[in-house]
């Protein structure tokens, strides 16, 4: 390992007893560029999704009327939509849908999945029996059969996407914190723990927890990646974010009706959800390599 | 053996029991009168008093949920509220299209997956490698709604070259079938792809280390050989599993394939259906895509203790 790369604040960090957990894998990570680019790209288009009303050139819901399907100019770099509207600050505004999408179902998965697969994994018989059937059973459903579903019994818009796409990628998230459970169930100073008195939740929180971390947070981060396609997914067949709120799956919807006229209606929007999810892939797939301690 | 292929069915029907309370449950969490959603636009008395005794709406939920569970058994899954046509004959009628287009595109994906992940891992650390897991990772984040559509902009309305959507029945003609079928097989395929490439190439290397592997080069085998019979088709094991895990993906993904492609599938009746709030018919094509799911895995795992007996003495 050349100590001579190692970036200065990874290297401050890891002087301080308290973060050395991060900061081992920290510089592993930094010393992997595809999982840099990946976060760089990621940063950026929260900056995008953050900063829209101010990087827009216009109003994202604004139609007009004398630039209906504008190929790219100067005053359109992207052009313009079927009603007019520019596509470049539709493709801005967009943005903030997907990564809602990506990041709130993700944590309705953890926040529905982890205590779930904790409770499966530490206590087992009868309890972990039912837990796992009712996951086996939400697998069985496709997940995008299972979000229609969803969304013809709620109704569609952004918020039932989310809660769809939330359920639906729980059973991963219970299934991999129990497996991760019983692995460190069976570790001696668990067992230590236990001889000493430890409780159930103390055990939970201060040793299985922790231990279980690393491979949850590389999850997380991958099936934020699929999250995104899913919710363009859900609003490419009009049951996620409704119009004229932009998303770029929306676009896309209106757009397969336009490839002959107005095909750079279709290309933006794509190649935004392209480089969002091929981001969080890169940085989770970075991210597993470098929390994971057998390449040391 | 047996044993383990009894064990195995028998976790399958604690799930599909699981999987017709929570349709039953998505069913009724409909805001409103069941009677009058499942009587949709025919809003007759009459009609809406048949439904109520049909379904036992007036019974206890147990009972209605029982009663349902008896029309199910008998192969009644009710009748579209648009057509009134049965929704088995219904899905029967759109199910082949469908399934056509999987198979197809398991064909794509193998063809495209089977050679590159096995040199990605025969070659490890070349360039074959580095583009292999390029080209897999392209696969994974690529939507493949929109790979549909830039295909369509390309081969379609730029060349010319293939029909941009519509289907034509493989009885009408298997050349004009497949020239429509072409396009949508290679988006469905992409991502499945992706997915064996990266499983095979790690399930390859696996292979690659084991002894009867550097036993058959001892004994003076070309490589290609020994890379073929005696690695490849033992890596092949967990890329069948792989396979019956992905259907449930090769079916949300053919939901919008058939979509961008306008082909009369599954996916298109299921999509129509929501928008039609044909519920009858979104609820007959959930049950029958997870039971249909949950048979085949159970296939899937027999056929895995079949080729590897290893699995069933466990």
């Amino acid at each position: 390992m050349s100590v001579g790369a190692i970036p200065a604040a990874a290297a401050g960090a890891s002087d301080a007893p308290a973060l050395r957990p991060v900061g081992r894998p920290l510089r592993r990570l930094l010393r992997r560029p595809p999982a840099v680019v990946g976060a760089l790209v990621v940063l950026a288009f929260v900056a995008v999704a953050a900063l829209a009303p101010w990087l827009a050139p216009y109003d994202p819901a604004k139609p007009d009327f004398l630039a209906v399907r504008q190929a790219p100019s100067a005053a359109y770099p992207l052009g313009t939509d079927e009603i007019g509207r520019d596509v470049l600050s539709r493709t801005l505004f967009g943005a903030r849908a997907s990564l809602i999408a990506g990041v709130i179902s993700v944590a309705i998965a953890v926040g529905v999945g982890v205590p779930l697969g904790l409770l499966s994994g530490y206590y087992r018989g009868a309890l972990d029996e039912l837990i796992m059937r009712v996951t086996d059973a939400v697998l069985s459903f496709p997940f995008l059969i299972l979000a229609i579903a969803l969304a013809a019994a709620l109704g569609p818009s952004l918020t039932n996407a989310m809660i769809a796409i939330g359920i639906a990628t729980t059973p991963t998230f219970v299934r991999l914190t129990r497996a991760q459970v019983l692995a460190v169930g069976a570790e001696d100073y668990v067992q230590a723990a236990r001889a000493l008195g430890a409780s159930d939740a103390r055990i939970i929180a201060r040793h299985v927890f922790p231990n279980s971390f690393a491979p949850l947070l590389v999850q997380a981060t991958l099936t934020i990646a699929q999250a995104v396609i899913a919710e363009s997914a859900l609003s490419f067949l009009g049951l996620g974010v409704q119009p004229p709120t932009p998303s770029w799956g929306g676009m896309l919807n209106t757009a397969k009706n336009f490839l002959v006229q107005a095909p750079w209606m279709a290309v933006f929007p794509g190649l935004s959800i392209f480089l969002t999810v091929l981001a969080f892939n890169l940085f989770g797939d970075g991210l597993r390599d470098a929390l994971d301690p057998r390449d040391e | 053996m047996l044993p383990f292929v009894g064990r195995r069915a028998l976790t399958a029907i604690p799930t599909l029991f699981i999987v017709t309370l929570m349709v039953f449950a998505i069913q009724r969490s409909l805001p409103g009168d069941p009677a009058l959603i499942l009587a949709g636009e025919q809003q007759d008395p009459e009609v809406i008093a048949f439904i109520r005794e049909r379904y036992r709406l007036d019974d206890p939920v147990p009972v209605q949920y029982l009663a349902w569970l008896g029309q199910l058994a008998r192969g009644d899954l009710g009748r579209s509220l648009r057509t009134n046509e049965r929704v088995l004959d219904l899905i029967g009628s759109k199910l082949p299209v469908t399934i056509e287009l999987a198979v197809l595109s398991m064909l794509v994906a193998l063809v495209i997956a089977l050679p590159i992940g096995v040199l990605a891992a025969v070659r490890r650390g070349t360039a074959v490698d580095y583009g292999g897991t390029v080209l897999a990772l392209t696969g994974l984040s690529v939507p493949n709604f929109w790979l549909g559509i830039m295909l369509i902009l390309l081969v379609s309305v730029r060349l010319g070259w293939l029909p941009a959507s519509g289907y034509v029945p493989l009885s009408e003609g298997v050349w004009e079938n497949l020239r429509r079928m072409i396009m949508p097989a290679f988006v469905l395929g992409t991502g499945l792809a992706a997915v064996l490439m990266r499983q095979l190439r790690s399930s390859m290397l696996g292979v690659l280390r084991q002894d009867y592997v550097r036993t058959a080069r001892a004994k003076g085998l070309r490589g290609a050989a020994v890379n073929v019979r005696h690695a490849a088709r033992n890596a092949l094991i967990p890329v069948v599993t792989i396979l019956g895990l992905q259907l449930g993906a090769l079916l949300s993904g053919a939901v919008l394939t058939e979509q961008v492609f306008t082909i009369p599938g599954f996916g298109k009746l299921v999509v129509d259906a929501v928008f039609n709030r044909d519920y009858a018919v979104v609820q007959g094509v959930v049950l029958v895509t997870a039971t249909g799911y949950i048979l085949i895995n159970l296939l899937v795992d027999v056929a895995y203790a079949v080729l590897d007996p290893r699995i069933g003495a466990r």
